[in-house]
């Protein structure tokens, strides 16, 4: 799982209010290359949430990325570059998502989040 | 300027849906204009139509997967003497540049509906002599390659569209379509299959509909083995698929058959992300809006396979109390899903899309159609962010067609929106959906055949024409 998926990943367990960001819990990370296309990563600037970007990178042990942002640093090659790795190429391969405010565990392994809601849950 | 465009006689309604929303996808922002030849079917291959331009001809020929060619027409008549009168009339300084001495050429002789023998071809070509051909030929890659193309009644119809009078074209070929894709991505040498994997022709179909490009980012919300996302993926799109099987997405048939082995069999891109999440209850973060510049799916709709959603045991068996998993159970519990009919699913699916999907993105999805009652206008699923583009139909049996219906986002989302789609969803539900109820579908497919049926086929060994089976 990248961190583009978890920045759009909320715990939508019936009612619970404040299911963004999951924290991560880390058993494996990959790195893997993917191409580089900044119209894309443009694009995705204005959807993301950084904060939790920000926090996921940290949490699967990149600290590249700067705190705060603004749009004109779009411009810049070397903040894309990083913008890019941290979105893309950062792999949760095994661990879990936790609910922030339920502490419910969504696991993940072979990089897949298995996102589905227990009955009692829905 | 007008062209000569000459369609595979397969999918007759998806042909002009395909051509249509490449224009739209290179540029052409009105509808566009077409013609039929005098005295054809619409269904024919051969139709006449308007484009701005060669290079957006070219375009649009080279990236489909329906147009046999697309031809800049010299001339066209019932008979040679008016073909060759025709090519005569048409102007020099649109020839000759073609024609020159330096450039090599190539004449393809076509028939639709016929096989010619090789002497006929040859003939055929000589009555060509006329024209001032300077160049040298040149058969495997020549600069210029033209077609003399017809088609004529010859005593059968075949099953093909009724003709009444024979018409020749002769053109110069400005692009085709490239079938050999379609061999590279078929199904039999797919690693990872499932029963219900979409074919190869109809996922490029769909990913044209949906207007795919470079760098735009593609959601399946019902991915199963990612057939429609590879050919989304081929045409350089980013793709992000979903599914509620987790043994499908996560596990596939061991380490080098699965979703992601079928991308990397092909050298495409991995997936942006695979997830198991249920259509019913999607889990994007509440503020998230406007990212997927298009969705395109083939929902469960009960016959082959039939949809689930979360919140199962407690809906199965009518229990009132609510459904516990006890505390020390939870970390390795297994959720029971319950079953999840088409109507549900395809509201959910609109409201997904008005949601997520960018202005001006594009939902296309396969909808059924049962082959009966008021089955020559079938009413489909409406929603206030979306407008109509196009519906095509593909007969699958006697008794039900899947329509491939493409939806364009023209207004934004908002919770009013969302209050307005519920309620005619519910409007429609009352009235047109009835059969479209969990387990219906599939009966009405599945019920035993009529008596009556067996004897009408019998009493017709004429081949008719026949149409949308193609």
């Amino acid at each position: 799982m990248r961190l583009l998926t978890h920045n759009m990943l909320s715990s939508n367990i019936k009612g619970v209010t404040n299911g963004f960001p999951l924290r991560m819990e880390v058993g494996k990370v990959v790195e893997k290359t993917v191409d580089f296309n900044a119209d894309f990563l443009r694009n995705m600037f204005a959807k993301v949430e950084w904060n939790a970007l920000v926090e996921g990178s940290k949490a699967l042990g990149y600290f590249e990325l700067p705190d705060n942002v603004e749009s004109s640093m779009l411009e810049s090659d070397e903040f894309l570059h990083k913008f890019h790795h941290a979105l893309l190429e950062l792999h949760l391969e095994q661990g879990a998502l936790i609910c922030p405010e339920t502490g419910r565990r969504f696991p993940v392994s072979k990089g897949i989040p298995n996102m589905l809601l227990h009955e009692d849950e829905v | 300027m007008w062209y000569l465009c000459v369609f595979y006689h397969r999918l007759l309604e998806y042909r002009k849906a395909e051509f249509e929303s490449l224009a739209g996808l290179f540029g052409v922002e009105t509808s566009l204009e077409w013609s039929l030849p005098k005295e054809h079917h619409p269904d024919s291959p051969f139709h006449f139509v308007n484009l701005p331009s060669e290079d957006v001809a070219e375009q649009i020929a080279n990236r489909s997967i329906l147009v046999r060619g697309i031809y800049e027409l010299w001339g066209e008549g019932q008979d040679f003497k008016e073909l060759e009168e025709a090519i005569k009339n048409y102007p020099d300084d649109r020839k000759l540049p073609y024609l020159a001495p330096e450039s090599t050429f190539r004449i393809t002789i076509d028939s639709f509906g016929k096989v010619i023998s090789s002497q006929e071809k040859r003939d055929r070509l000589q009555m060509l002599a006329f024209i001032p051909f300077k160049g040298r030929v040149n058969l495997k890659n020549p600069d210029h390659k033209f077609n003399l193309m017809d088609n004529d009644y010859y005593g059968s119809s075949n099953g093909l569209p009724a003709i009444a009078k024979r018409r020749i074209f002769f053109g110069r070929e400005i692009g085709v379509a490239d079938r050999k894709i379609l061999q590279t991505y078929e199904l039999k040498s797919r690693k990872y299959l499932g029963p219900t994997a979409m074919d190869a022709e109809m996922a490029f179909l769909m990913a044209n509909q949906a207007q795919v490009k470079p760098g735009k980012l593609v959601f399946d919300p019902f991915v199963g083995t990612g057939s429609i996302l590879i050919a989304a993926a081929h045409f350089g799109a980013m793709t992000m698929g979903a599914d509620i099987d987790i043994r499908v997405v996560r596990d596939g048939r061991g380490p080098e058959c699965n979703v992601w082995s079928n991308f990397k069999q092909y050298g495409l891109p991995a997936p942006i992300s695979l997830l198991r999440a249920d259509n019913n209850l999607p889990p994007w973060r509440p503020g998230l809006r406007e990212v997927f510049d298009a969705i395109i799916c083939d929902p469960p709709y009960g016959v082959r396979a039939g949809g689930r959603k979360s919140g199962g045991r407690k809906l199965l068996k009518g229990i009132i109390g609510p459904y516990t998993v006890p505390d020390d159970k939870r970390t390795d519990h297994i959720p029971s899903t319950a079953s999840y009919s088409l109507v549900e699913c395809v509201h959910d699916l609109l409201d997904t899309a008005a949601r997520m999907l960018v202005m001006g993105g594009r939902l296309v999805y396969f909808y059924p159609v049962l082959r009966e009652d008021d089955y020559t206008n079938p009413t489909f699923p409406e929603h206030p962010c979306f407008k109509f583009v196009t519906s095509c139909e593909q007969i699958l049996s006697y008794r039900y067609s899947r329509v491939l219906l493409t939806m364009v986002k023209i207004a934004p989302y908002s919770e009013e929106i969302e209050l307005a789609a519920k309620i005619k969803h519910l409007d429609f539900k009352e009235n047109h959906l009835k059969w479209l109820e969990d387990g219906n579908l599939h009966s009405a497919v599945f019920r035993p055949a009529d008596a009556n049926i067996h004897g009408d086929d019998k009493s017709s060994s004429k081949p008719k024409y026949r149409g949308k089976y193609v």
